[in-house]
């Protein structure tokens, strides 16, 4: 392990230990109580930032944050049919969310392989179509005479207050296959993202391989579609990783920071909007994964804005002094 | 190599390969024998198919027709006779990761699922970045390398693959000088431990310095063989001159 390398770990290690103390600090500060319902919100919108800040580097790094946003808004339409057939119950909403998410993806992989259409357009049309049907849907759900506590209307926004225990321990489940998929592939998915070329010619399956990255990312942001909602569950995927990438240079670190902002956020919106039940968590949530954002694009060391524009100073006073320097006979 | 067929002469064989992109063919019926230890050039003009040549070859894009043999073995057995340096801007050079890890990438494949590079693996992908004067930088974000660096970490990651047969898309594609020698240092020194080398190359000029085998490729192949028998102007009249009528002529044989 290089010098650098240690210094990374050792600042997220601490940065872990400033996240734990928080909660106290925070309980003195602001006079929060830490009832079991908060701490139930708490530790849920945590874990859900966590397995999203994860695998929200390997979205980044995939150049698939739109797709990412994509997936998101199409979930609705599915969560608004899982009622229609289930009722509410958050293990079929999310199924209804998975599946609906995974044929937006199919949508866009055959229109791009079969048709002049760009990819980025393939998605535009696709959020925009499936958001739509969700929409209507919703509103169809909600003209409904038993349909006045069904509260779907939580998924658009997100709502940290509807997570009870039940949903903590489902999240915890998927949270840990989920980090185990990531440890046992971790080699393969770093080569597929860096050079899917090479691993091919290598003979790793990359075509199931990016499958299997695929649906970790779907899992993560269906799972998180009850805290950030499906508008904006796309920025906790991204921004934590947006914000760990100026940090560091190596992919673990890159994962495991992200995974850390990610519950920052995550736990963060969560408390902020359970304090209050009128405030939709998914907002409060993607402020603070902004602030997180906007602190490091400046200030990060080797790559943040202020470093860079000071950087570049100094290149043109040395250029201006050697040109100086040449100009003497 | 103990399978004795007709086919173990040659290092690479091609015969009867065919790629078509949509309608029109990027590779129309290409016949290719390339003996052991040679090092050969690729050329040819630009949308020749040279690039698409290697990666039919290694199975990465499919093919119409044809078949393609490594030592006498398809690709799918021959792989770990088989090293490969993809272009260097087919890959986001912002990827975070150092030097050394990228390296340590050409021995995923030998060390199988679920294990992890350790200290052997680092040792050998050091003596790889020694070979290519980049030792300084292993431990360097790949973000901060020159375009030269960036070629040498990719043949590198080539080296500690241990091949027989190199596949190279255009290692000399902007490079510094320092890198261009560096590269055809090693070229000959692969040459002299009776490695076969696959060059997609563009700069003609160099051609007959640096390499002593030669395919000329325009979408059909035109010649192939030694440097100086195969590179005459002739040859590369036709292969560059000629451009339009090959094309048209295999189109017209596509829709017969």
């Amino acid at each position: 392990m290089t010098q650098q390398e240690k210094r990374g770990w050792l600042g997220i290690g601490a940065l872990a230990i400033l996240f734990v103390l928080a909660v106290p600090v925070s309980a003195w500060l602001f006079n929060i109580r830490y009832t079991y319902t908060l701490a139930t919100v708490a530790v849920g919108g945590a874990m859900l930032g966590t397995v999203s800040g994860a695998l929200g580097a390997f979205a980044v790094l995939r150049q698939q944050s739109l797709m990412g946003d994509t997936l998101s808004h199409a979930a609705l339409p599915g969560v608004a049919v899982a009622f229609l057939i289930a009722g509410r119950d958050l293990g079929w909403l999310l199924l209804g969310a998975g599946i609906a998410s995974w044929l937006a993806a199919h949508f866009v992989t055959v229109v791009t392989r079969t048709t002049r259409i760009k990819p980025d357009t393939a998605m535009g049309m696709a959020l925009a179509a499936f958001f739509a049907v969700g929409i209507a849907l919703l509103a169809y759900i909600q003209q409904r005479p038993d349909a006045s506590q069904a509260g779907l209307d939580t998924f658009i926004f997100g709502q940290a207050a509807a997570i009870v225990q039940q949903d903590v321990i489902l999240i915890s489940v998927v949270g840990v296959v989920v980090f185990i998929c990531l440890a046992l592939f971790w080699k393969e998915f770093k080569l597929i993202t860096f050079n899917a070329e090479f691993a091919r010619a290598n003979g790793y399956p990359v075509r199931t391989l990016d499958m299997l990255l695929s649906t970790l990312i779907v899992v993560a942001i269906v799972l998180g579609l009850q805290l950030a909602g499906v508008i904006l569950m796309v920025g906790l995927l991204i921004a934590p990783a947006v914000a760990a990438r100026q940090w560091t240079h190596h992919l673990g670190q890159m994962v495991v920071l992200s995974a850390l902002l990610g519950a920052v956020s995550g736990a963060s919106g969560a408390i902020l909007s359970a304090l209050d039940q009128g405030l939709p968590t998914g907002p409060l949530i993607i402020v603070v994964a902004s602030v997180l954002v906007a602190v490091s694009l400046a200030i990060a060391p080797g790559r943040g804005v202020i470093w860079t524009l000071r950087q570049q100073q100094r290149d043109r006073q040395r250029f201006a002094a050697l040109a100086g320097l040449q100009e003497k006979p | 190599m103990v399978n004795h067929t007709n086919h173990d002469d040659f290092a690479l064989d091609i015969h009867d390969l065919t790629v078509a992109y949509n309608s029109s063919p990027a590779l129309w019926d290409v016949d290719l024998q390339v003996p052991e230890g040679v090092l050969m050039a690729v050329v040819g003009p630009n949308g020749a198919g040279k690039s698409t040549l290697i990666k039919a070859a290694l199975d990465l894009i499919p093919r119409a027709t044809g078949d393609i043999r490594f030592y006498g073995q398809p690709y799918a057995r021959a792989r770990h006779l088989v090293g490969y340096v993809p272009q260097r801007s087919s890959v986001d050079w912002d990827f975070p990761t150092s030097v050394l890890d990228v390296v340590m990438m050409g021995l995923y494949g030998k060390l199988g699922w679920f294990r992890r590079p350790g200290k052997r693996e680092r040792e050998l992908a050091m003596a790889a970045l020694e070979q290519v004067s980049l030792s300084d930088l292993a431990h360097r974000q790949i973000s901060q390398l020159s375009g030269g660096q960036q070629q040498r970490t990719f043949l590198a990651r080539a080296l500690v693959q241990d091949a027989q047969l190199y596949f190279m898309d255009e290692p000399f594609a902007a490079v510094d000088a320092v890198t261009e020698r560096a590269i055809v240092t090693l070229l000959h020194e692969l040459r002299a431990r009776g490695k076969t080398v696959i060059v997609v190359h563009h700069d003609l000029q160099t051609v007959p310095e640096y390499f002593d085998w030669v395919a000329l490729l325009n979408v059909q192949l035109i010649a192939s063989g030694p440097t100086e028998v195969v590179y005459t102007e002739d040859n590369l009249m036709k292969t560059y001159g000629g451009r339009i009528s090959t094309l048209a002529s295999s189109r017209d044989r596509m829709e017969v």
